[in-house]
């Protein structure tokens, strides 16, 4: 099984600078807000449009080469394409849906191969209906096993999750879950929903305006944004504008001047000292300090402030906290039961530790985090506490 | 009652219709898609024969089967029987008043497809031939009925064109209306069966086409 390699370039009718690669049985997803080009990629891989230039290969074929003039139609790329709205055949049964794709094989042995796909989605049994009597999460188990009825040398899913409600969701994404793990080919999950991504793929890209921005695990691109475009973009809270004071190699630290405070922060050799930088911290590596008993390691980037507010949010607090000096308020999340056993409530004074190996150091020096600012907030009550 | 004229009729009918469905096939479906800036013209064009009193369309029809026109010396050439004034001359005329009522329903019907059934028969391997078949063939399948029902029923109660392009030659170009015509002109004439049949034919096209229409839902 070979690994599909993608570049992309085009000015219309959106605009593309796409890069990617997906190893064989690697799942990666193609993350980005809507319009951000994610199923145009698909379409491009797929042999549905055309881009000006570039390249995809699977393997050692090229299906498109934007230089060499080759551009097979879909018929001849070997793709499983499951669309968003699944595009099933509305006057052919669930069966003959799936046997659609199974041009490859003789006639006689359709059926029976259609129906160990269908079974193998958990359909068994439904091989007669069509479309419109299935429910959504059975038409979109129907158009996985059609994508999957060629078998594909490369397998993409256009936000299969996007029409089924959350319980639903929930199913078809541990199905999913599962069904990769049989599959040896390179995978392509469209979602502009980043929580769906980092359960599910085991890479990350994401896309904005149509250019790749940043490529890595979720945990990485999550919690080590590129830059601070990046980070806006997957809803990184907590982005703050400092001073690269040293490195220290010895103690692999970077040392950040933030507002008079000396930060210690996960090395960044590549920003010279005095470089103005942007970085930024997980609102879950912002430890609590006990208010009562001092715990141990709170010399670990000591910071206090006042609680501006509190959200509960699940079974997580958000805790927001002015920092003398800082526009912005840092977001701490704590699991509501330490919000409720330290009596954590707006007005009051906290000390909380940023883990240094958590803080992430970016370029630029345009710093603008969802984080609310200081200046106009107005401490909230939460009557749920 | 006189039953040839009527047959004469649904001969005309069935060849119209025949004939035309599947060209206006192959004309609606690039028409369906094509985004050109002259679309409107070709749709106006289309679409005049709807409006055009057919006496008016009859004229320019038997101008064009004359011998005077490259059409009417062509024809004359081949089967040698001139085209105006015949059967054949009336398929032909027929074919045209009714290019409106084949090409719309179908085109409707291919513009109703989401692209992404096309799209999706593409990835699933199927060659051209088979996703038209298989998959769109059956999808347009109502707008198909609906066109191939307007053109039978509008090409058997056809008055203006028949009568100017055909005459009145019995057994060769007099039709169910003008056979009617002429019974209300001639003293102890009866047209009532025709005009009873013509009515039945008619009503039961449209109920056709509603039923159709509902099945599309």
């Amino acid at each position: 099984m070979s690994a599909l390699s993608v570049r992309l370039e085009q000015s219309e009718p959106i605009p593309l600078a796409a890069e990617l690669t997906v190893a064989a049985g690697e799942l990666l997803a193609l993350v980005g807000p809507s319009g951000s080009g994610k199923t145009t990629i698909l379409r491009c891989i797929a042999g549905l449009h055309r881009p000006r230039a570039g390249h995809v290969r699977c393997g050692e074929t090229a299906w498109f080469d934007g230089t060499a003039g080759i551009d097979r139609p879909p018929q001849a790329r070997s793709v499983g394409l499951v669309f968003q709205n699944y595009a099933l055949f509305p006057h052919l049964t669930a069966l003959e849906n799936v046997s659609t794709a199974l041009g490859h094989l003789p006639r006689k042995e359709r059926p029976a191969r259609a129906r160990a796909l269908l079974e193998r989605v958990h359909l068994g049994g439904l091989e007669e209906r069509r479309p419109a009597e299935l429910s959504g999460g059975q038409q979109q188990r129907v158009a996985v096993a059609r994508a999957l009825a060629r078998e594909p040398q490369v397998l993409l899913l256009d936000e299969p999750f996007s029409a089924v409600d959350q319980v639903t969701r929930r199913k078809l994404q541990r199905e999913l879950a599962e069904l990769r793990r049989g599959l040896s080919i390179p995978m392509i999950l469209v979602t502009h929903d980043l929580e769906e991504a980092a359960m599910l793929a085991d890479r990350l890209t994401l896309l904005h305006r149509g250019r790749t921005l940043q490529t890595g695990t979720p945990e990485e691109v999550l919690t080590r944004p590129k830059d601070p475009l990046v980070a806006a973009l997957v809803a990184a809270r907590n982005i703050f504008a400092g001073r690269i004071l040293a490195h220290d190699a010895e103690r692999g630290i970077t040392l950040l001047d933030w507002h008079g405070r000396r930060l210690e922060a996960a090395p960044a050799p590549r920003f010279p000292v005095d470089a103005e930088v942007a970085w930024t911290i997980p609102p879950s590596e912002v430890i609590l300090h006990r208010r009562v008993q001092p715990s141990r390691g709170v010399a670990e980037n000591p910071v206090s402030g006042a609680i501006l507010d509190l959200v509960r949010l699940g079974s997580l607090t958000s805790v927001s906290i002015r920092v003398p000096g800082e526009e912005q308020a840092l977001i701490m999340d704590v699991p509501n039961h330490v919000a409720w056993r330290n009596g954590l409530e707006p007005g009051i004074e906290i000390g909380v530790s940023l883990l240094a190996k958590a803080i992430h150091v970016m370029p630029g020096s345009e710093v603008r985090s969802q984080n609310t600012e200081v200046s106009n907030s107005a401490p909230l009550l939460i009557s749920d506490f | 009652m006189e039953w040839g004229p009527f047959l004469l009729s649904l001969q005309l009918a069935v060849a119209t219709t025949a004939i035309l469905i599947p060209l206006a096939v192959l004309a609606a479906r690039p028409l369906a898609r094509w985004r050109g800036p002259s679309k409107p013209v070709v749709e106006a064009a289309l679409t005049l024969p709807l409006v055009l009193p057919p006496t008016v369309l009859g004229y320019y029809l038997l101008v064009g089967f004359g011998r005077a026109s490259p059409l009417g010396r062509g024809f004359e050439a081949v089967f040698g029987a001139p085209l105006a004034f015949s059967f054949e001359g009336l398929v032909v005329a027929s074919l045209i008043a009714n290019i409106p009522f084949a090409v719309q329903p179908i085109q409707r019907a291919v513009e109703a497809l989401p692209r992404e059934i096309a799209d999706a028969a593409r990835v699933s391997g199927m060659t051209s031939a088979a996703a038209f078949w298989r998959i769109e063939l059956p999808l347009i399948a109502p707008g198909l009925m609906t066109a191939a029902v307007l053109t039978f029923a509008h090409t058997m109660g056809e008055f203006g064109v028949v009568l100017m392009v055909g005459g009145n030659i019995p057994g060769e170009t007099r039709t169910a209306s003008i056979a009617l015509y002429d019974e209300t002109q001639i003293p102890g004439g009866a047209p009532g069966g025709l005009a009873a049949a013509l009515l039945m034919l008619s009503f039961l096209s449209i109920l056709a086409v509603q039923v159709l229409a509902r099945r599309r839902r």
